[in-house]
């Protein structure tokens, strides 16, 4: 199966790990990450407002290159995918915003939301399985106790996003196991890390991650993983005594046996 | 006004029951003079300037916790989201200049956050 995939500019720098093993792994799983030729940054903030239509653009460009292949759109960045999932749900559902980005865009027939976007971790679960990715892991990660940090945007809106219940997900919970590693389940998984603010008040930032550091060490976590470039960031520079943080593709590619092998 | 906050939002602020559940999930309620249940009333009130020139509309994280857990589906970050976007749309109304920015980076601060708060702060 080969999917068009939409890395963002944070994956092309800081943010390698989680593009790198994510790809090498998916060939180990037997899909393909096709990179679309000419994506453009998604702008890293769904635009709530109705009338902001340039900021939509670039999400509706890299659907549109999707759907020209006939292919669904897989993101892997939890922002990206927050970001161009709600675009189309907007051009789905909101005929303003589609008739004026069919104007801005100069199309003749309207995007009308038509491609898929699935989220790497919901190829894992709905396209690959669990049970499968199991039987391809190499070297389980056996006796570590991993916490699952989701953040928000993966996650709310669930009645946009679709990804998994807003206020008891499961999914990373789930993967967690397939890679024979122990989830931990601490309360603070699904509560903002407060990333957005880290250029603005650190002080802030840093509250708010030793929070959820606290919470998930005290529920027996000794290690967290996150889909998303910028929890990252905060969750290992703004804690006062964090616990050691990782993509999720990078342990899937240690359990696939795809990090030795490439080293 | 009160009409362009409702209608670039697109919330009804008359949906809202004042339950407050908005403001208790709100992670960065205590950076805000106002907050989330506050702007919906004073909206619905038309207090839109008040709301405007008061500290911390742009702490809002837009983590989505007040639109998920809001039992009447107000949408209250929308609103917040519609004032903040009243205030850098007017003249000078900007946070943050491109001049600021290399004073605020680190090695491994992402692209995503400048990018996100360029798409926050001005326009
Ligand atoms: S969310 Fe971030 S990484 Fe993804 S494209 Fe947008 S800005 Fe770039
Ligand atoms: S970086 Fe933090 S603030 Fe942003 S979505 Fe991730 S959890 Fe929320
Ligand atoms: S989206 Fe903004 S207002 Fe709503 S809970 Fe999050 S930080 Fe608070
Ligand atoms: S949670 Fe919803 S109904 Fe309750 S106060 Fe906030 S906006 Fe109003």
């Amino acid at each position: 199966m080969t999917y068009s995939y939409f890395p963002g500019c944070t994956l092309k720098t800081k943010g390698k790990d989680l593009d790198i093993w994510g790809r090498a792994s998916a060939e180990a799983l037997g899909f393909t990450l096709e990179e679309l030729p000419d994506w453009q940054c998604c702008g890293a903030v769904y635009p709530m407002a109705k009338d902001e239509i340039a900021t939509r653009l670039s999400s509706v460009r890299a659907l549109m290159a999707a759907g020209e292949k006939g292919q669904d759109l897989v993101t892997l960045c939890s922002a990206c995918h927050h970001v161009i999932k709600r675009v189309n749900n907007d051009l789905r559902t909101d005929e303003t915003i589609r008739d004026k980005v069919a104007r801005y865009l100069k199309l003749e027939t309207p995007y009308a939301g038509e491609t898929n976007v699935r989220h790497y971790l919901e190829v894992l679960r709905d396209k690959i399985g669990f049970d499968v990715l199991k039987e391809k892991v190499v070297n389980p990660l056996t006796g570590r106790k991993i916490g699952a940090y989701y953040g928000c945007m993966l996650l709310r809106p669930a009645s946009e996003m679709g990804f998994d219940d807003p206020e008891n997900p499961t999914i990373l919970e789930d993967f967690i196991r397939a890679i024979g590693a122990e989830p931990v389940i601490y309360a603070r998984r699904n509560e903002c890390c407060g990333g957005y603010c880290t250029i603005k008040d650190k002080g802030f930032a840093t509250k708010q991650v030793d929070a959820i550091m606290e919470n998930a060490r005290n529920c027996g976590a000794e290690e967290l993983i996150t889909a998303c470039p910028l929890c990252l960031y905060n969750l290992k520079e703004n804690a006062t005594d964090g616990l050691p943080v990782a993509y999720f593709t990078e342990l899937l590619a240690e359990a696939l046996g795809v990090k030795e092998a490439a080293k | 006004m009160i009409d362009t906050i409702k209608r670039i939002s697109g919330v009804n602020p008359r949906k809202c029951m004042k339950c407050g559940k908005c403001t208790a999930s709100c992670p960065a309620f205590e950076r805000m003079q106002f907050h989330p249940h506050q702007f919906v009333d004073m909206v619905e009130n038309g207090r839109i300037h008040e709301l405007m020139n008061s500290e911390g509309i742009d702490f809002c994280l837009s983590c989505f916790a007040c639109v998920e857990r809001c039992p009447r589906n107000v949408e209250p970050a929308k609103v917040i989201e519609a004032v903040r976007l009243a205030v850098v749309r007017q003249q000078g109304g900007a946070h943050l200049t491109p001049d600021e920015i290399p004073a605020l980076l680190d090695d491994e601060l992402p692209q995503q956050a400048i990018t996100a708060a360029f798409r926050k702060y001005r326009k």
